[in-house]
């Protein structure tokens, strides 16, 4: 049910692409307002977002980790798994980002001849790295529409990503890859009921509208070609603020209003996960508890009482009281 | 204790790379309009194999097409939408379908489309174009 209305929705932006240009005109709609919208909804929706993570205090330091902590000389530390310092958290996160190595850590709870069992489980780390590795090589492809002239390293990752040279115009490997690790991580959350019952609408969306996007654009590239020059003309004309839709067929227009509702909807989504993965506080936060005092920004200036005023306001009376004085 | 100043740092990064593009296109004044292309003229400048939309979007589709039909189908006779026949080759110039007998100037037609979207076809490793050996 969750999973319907979330492939419900990704349909209708489809058939409003459709309707709006291949029965009516829109174009203009669809081709201009929607995405300098949506550019505008993605960009300052992100920045308004990430000023509030910035302006909200470093929690303390929760030592969730996975190794031995900085101890005595001879007791070797895990610099990685329990950083010490900052370099070494930074060796953590970077590992994090490039390698998910928490997913990596995947395991799963099974029943084995009545007794319970953990076992590894790395389809979740291998599908999430593939697809977000292949999305990273289709979104820089992309950068042709956007560069005039094309940055030489577009054209070598292009023609890297298209040597099997299948077909003219040639596949591109992460296409496929692409679309392969997204249907993994659907059939993921369809098919096992323990992931059914844990998955939202919130969940299903964004998965049916990256399938939408990925086929419409291999549509268009495969199947239904489009004019590829116009329509470089009309994104680089959005760009210098010149902006004319491309008279091409609805399928780009499809395409464009998936990645423009994916824009727009990225700030209030699970996505945000691209920026607040740099503040996970468990991973991008030293295990120096105990070697530094963590001052919580929140607390009140309190007027300090220390022992030494203590005993100099009551020492008369310490004295009379027979009490010891530390200073007499 | 707060962070401000490093996650503002990120922040400025990320706007600086996502809007790479617009600064790019303003500052080098590159509008990325599309190439002034060189057409066939004269007797050749009529009309190409099929529309010319049809062409712009579809003409890689074609080529394909007819390396099949030639290649595997032995068949390189071509008829094109309006009924006429083209003889399908890729470098021999006397041919009715060779792409150079009537885009004599490729470096001025293909190649400047071609750069103009990034797309750099394989094809001439092995097929000769006028001009090059
Ligand atoms: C109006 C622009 C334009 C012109 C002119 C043009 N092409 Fe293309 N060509 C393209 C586009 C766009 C693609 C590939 C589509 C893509 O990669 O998205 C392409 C692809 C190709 C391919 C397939 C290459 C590959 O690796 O995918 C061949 C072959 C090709 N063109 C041959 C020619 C020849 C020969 C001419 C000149 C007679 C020519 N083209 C003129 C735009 C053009
Ligand atoms: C009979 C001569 C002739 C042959 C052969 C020919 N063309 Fe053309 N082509 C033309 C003419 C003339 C035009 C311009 C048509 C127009 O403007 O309506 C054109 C236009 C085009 C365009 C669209 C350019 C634009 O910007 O509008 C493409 C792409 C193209 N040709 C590719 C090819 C390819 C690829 C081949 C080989 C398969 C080929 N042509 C063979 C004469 C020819
Ligand atoms: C490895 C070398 C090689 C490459 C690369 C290559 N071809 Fe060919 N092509 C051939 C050979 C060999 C023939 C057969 C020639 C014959 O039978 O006369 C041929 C024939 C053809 C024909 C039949 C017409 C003719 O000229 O004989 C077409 C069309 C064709 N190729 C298109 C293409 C296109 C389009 C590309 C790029 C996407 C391409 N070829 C890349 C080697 C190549």
């Amino acid at each position: 049910m969750k999973a319907l209305v979330s492939l419900a929705a990704v349909l209708v932006l489809l058939l409003a692409a459709y309707v709006g240009v291949h029965l009516g005109d829109l174009r203009w709609l669809f081709g201009v307002v929607v995405p300098y919208f949506a550019a505008a909804v993605f960009l300052v929706g992100i920045v308004v977002k990430v000023i509030g993570w910035g302006r909200s205090p470093v929690p303390f330091r929760i030592p969730t980790t996975c190794g031995q902590q900085k101890s005595l000389p001879w007791i070797k530390q895990d610099k990685l798994d329990n950083p010490a310092t900052g370099w070494q958290a930074m060796g953590r996160m970077a590992l994090e980002i490039l390698a998910f190595r928490s997913l990596f850590r995947n395991r799963e709870t099974v029943l084995r001849d009545g007794q319970l069992a953990y076992r590894t489980n790395k389809w979740l780390w291998a599908a999430a790295l593939a697809f977000h590795y292949s999305m990273l090589i289709i979104v820089l492809r992309h950068l042709r529409f956007f560069f005039a002239p094309i940055p030489r390293f577009v054209d070598v990752l292009t023609n890297v990503d298209g040597f099997l040279q299948v077909g003219v115009p040639g596949i591109y490997i992460t296409s496929f890859v692409f679309l392969g690790a997204v249907t993994f991580l659907l059939a993921r959350r369809l098919g096992w009921a323990r992931m059914r019952y844990l998955s939202l609408p919130a969940d299903y969306f964004p998965l049916f509208l990256f399938l939408a996007i990925g086929c419409t654009g291999l549509w268009m590239r495969h199947i239904d070609k489009v004019d590829v020059s116009q329509v470089k003309a009309a994104v680089m004309g959005l760009l210098v603020l010149a902006p004319h839709p491309p008279a091409v067929g609805w399928i780009f227009y499809a395409h464009l209003f998936c990645v423009s509702t994916l824009l727009a909807y990225f700030p209030f989504s699970k996505l945000m996960h691209l920026g607040g993965v740099f503040l996970s506080p468990t991973r991008n936060l030293a295990n120096d508890n105990r070697a530094r005092h963590h001052v919580n920004p929140w607390n009140r200036p309190l007027p300090v009482h220390t022992y030494a005023e203590y005993e100099d306001e009551f020492r008369d009376r310490m004295r009379e009281a027979g009490l010891p004085l530390d200073k007499e | 204790m707060y962070d401000t100043g490093k996650i503002l740092g990120g922040l400025a990064i990320f706007v600086v790379l996502i809007t790479a593009p617009a600064w790019y296109a303003l500052a080098t004044g590159h509008r990325g309009a599309p190439p002034k292309l060189e057409l066939p003229a004269g007797a050749d400048g009529k009309h190409c194999i099929e529309s010319s939309s049809f062409m712009r979007a579809e003409h890689m589709q074609l080529l394909d097409d007819w390396r099949d039909s030639a290649v595997r189908g032995l068949d390189r006779d071509y008829l094109a939408a309006d009924g006429e026949t083209y003889r399908i080759n890729l470098s021999d110039t006397r041919q009715s379908g060779a792409c150079f007998r009537c885009h004599s100037h490729p470096a001025q037609f293909c190649d400047k489309c071609h750069a103009y979207l990034g797309v750099e076809p394989y094809c001439w490793d092995c097929h000769q174009r006028p001009g090059e050996k």
